[in-house]
């Protein structure tokens, strides 16, 4: 076989739509696989379960592509990885009814932030914050307050493009924001006092 | 403003979402205040804490290539439209067989199949900052490091002299299998070289074909396939081909 006398093809497959269409959302949604894969850990937890998350999240994206009204794809995805893990949610409500004590704790935890707040000492300088025990403390914050956070923190959402992605006005986004950072620096404090006596 | 109002409207100076009106009123409140100062340095520093790189999570090349097989390549909606366009034409296959076409159509769907995912796998090198695993121009550093990632032992050619500047290589995946990726540079245009096991099928001759843009050039060689992917221009490309072919005759012993 040599090269030198090749046959020229051209496919008429590739002024097909179809074909572009794929191509297209490939291009434009893959990137933020990171992104998907990251907010997937931080709401369901554990590995497994944000792969299977985020892969039906492309597929629905996918799926969805044609209604997709441009701008930026980024939150129109979170907000479809959003979707799947609430069905998760709801299928492990379903298997475990522990949902109900969880919301309970994370009012009680809600009602306890302001009090708290007036006994924190403030001007305690947080040491180094390492990234595993920050991790682990995202994870033990309430649902909502989890969520706010780590789309503006770690997918660097806006508060308008949060509000979007959450289905809440800004406001609110702006106290869930405010209400996780306080949280997460008092757990970040009561684990400094714990470590040094 | 009072400390309650400031308690939650430091979150939005520290996230740049206030308007300069109330942003100043933030600021004038932590300049008298100094337990509000001391949140507002506090949440600052665990703001950008959170933000840190390593606080997201990489998602497994498993998952990407998970998700590429299931977002569906071409498929054989297109290709028979298109095949039917073949016949519209006066295409040579108009005179097959109908057991012949069917055998075609499942052909024709395959191929279609790898060159999108050669266009995909193409891309991604290019997005990702992925290009290589192996950065060498070197064919002797890049050829070993195929060594045991793969089954099978790539011809990795240096082409510089001619005009193809080597720049090294990688493992992909194409049709579920993996696949060798050698990288070559012509001025700006990337040329992936995808190197497979023999495709199988009859692949009589050379092709070279357009699909989505993207030039292909596709020829078998010693029971491998070897499929090179660019934007460069066909002339170029078959260049490319006609060189790299050249040389890795020369390479061989002669018989």
């Amino acid at each position: 076989m040599t090269i030198q006398d090749c046959t020229v093809f051209t496919m008429a497959a590739e002024r097909d739509s179809d074909v572009d269409k794929s191509q297209q959302f490939r291009v434009a949604a893959l990137p933020y696989l990171d992104d998907i894969y990251t907010l997937a850990r931080y709401l369901l937890g554990n590995p497994a379960d944000a792969e299977d998350a985020a892969q039906e999240c492309y597929l629905r994206a996918f799926r969805h592509f044609g209604t997709f009204r441009g701008g930026p794809i980024k939150p129109w995805l979170l907000a479809i990885l959003r979707n799947v893990c609430r069905a998760e949610y709801a299928r492990r409500g379903a298997l475990a009814s522990t949902t109900t004590e969880s919301l309970e704790a994370a009012e009680n935890c809600v009602d306890s932030i302001w009090g708290n707040d007036r006994e924190t000492p403030e001007s305690h300088v947080l040491r180094r914050l390492d990234s595993e025990t920050l991790k682990q403390l995202i994870a033990q914050l309430p649902h909502n307050f989890r969520e706010a956070l780590v789309l503006r923190e770690v997918n660097e959402l806006n508060y308008r493009e949060i509000a979007d992605v959450t289905g809440v006005p800004v406001g609110t986004v702006m106290s869930r924001l405010a209400r996780a950072r306080t949280l997460l620096r008092d757990a970040w404090i009561a684990i400094e006092k714990g470590a040094t006596p | 403003m009072t400390c309650n109002e400031a308690t939650v409207l430091l979150h939005a100076l520290i996230d740049r979402e206030l308007d300069a009106r109330h942003a100043r009123e933030v600021e004038a409140h932590t300049a008298g205040c100094a337990r509000c100062a001391a949140a507002l340095t506090v949440h600052r520093e665990l703001s950008r804490a959170v933000q840190d790189n390593r606080m997201r999570y990489a998602s497994p090349a498993s998952l990407r290539n998970r998700i590429n097989r299931a977002i569906p390549a071409p498929t054989a909606r297109t290709t028979r439209r298109s095949l039917l366009k073949g016949f519209a034409l006066g295409s040579i296959m108009s005179a097959a067989a109908a057991t012949g076409v069917t055998v075609v159509i499942i052909g024709q769907d395959r191929d279609n199949r790898i060159l999108s995912e050669a266009v995909s796998a193409h891309l991604r090198s290019l997005q990702a900052e992925h290009l290589t695993d192996v950065l060498s121009s070197d064919q002797h550093t890049v050829k070993p490091w195929f060594n045991g990632r793969i089954d099978l032992a790539p011809p990795v050619i240096d082409l510089t002299v001619q005009g193809f500047t080597l720049i090294g290589g990688r493992l992909d995946h194409i049709d579920g299998k993996p696949v060798a990726a050698i990288v070559y540079r012509r001025r700006v245009h990337i040329i992936n070289l995808f190197v497979m096991q023999n495709l199988g099928g009859a692949l009589a001759a050379a092709r070279l074909e357009t699909f989505q843009g993207f030039n292909f050039l596709r020829w078998n060689d010693q029971g491998l396939t070897l499929l090179a992917v660019s934007d460069l221009n066909r002339d170029e490309l078959k260049e490319f081909g006609t060189k790299f072919e050249a040389a890795a005759q020369a390479t061989r012993p002669a018989g």
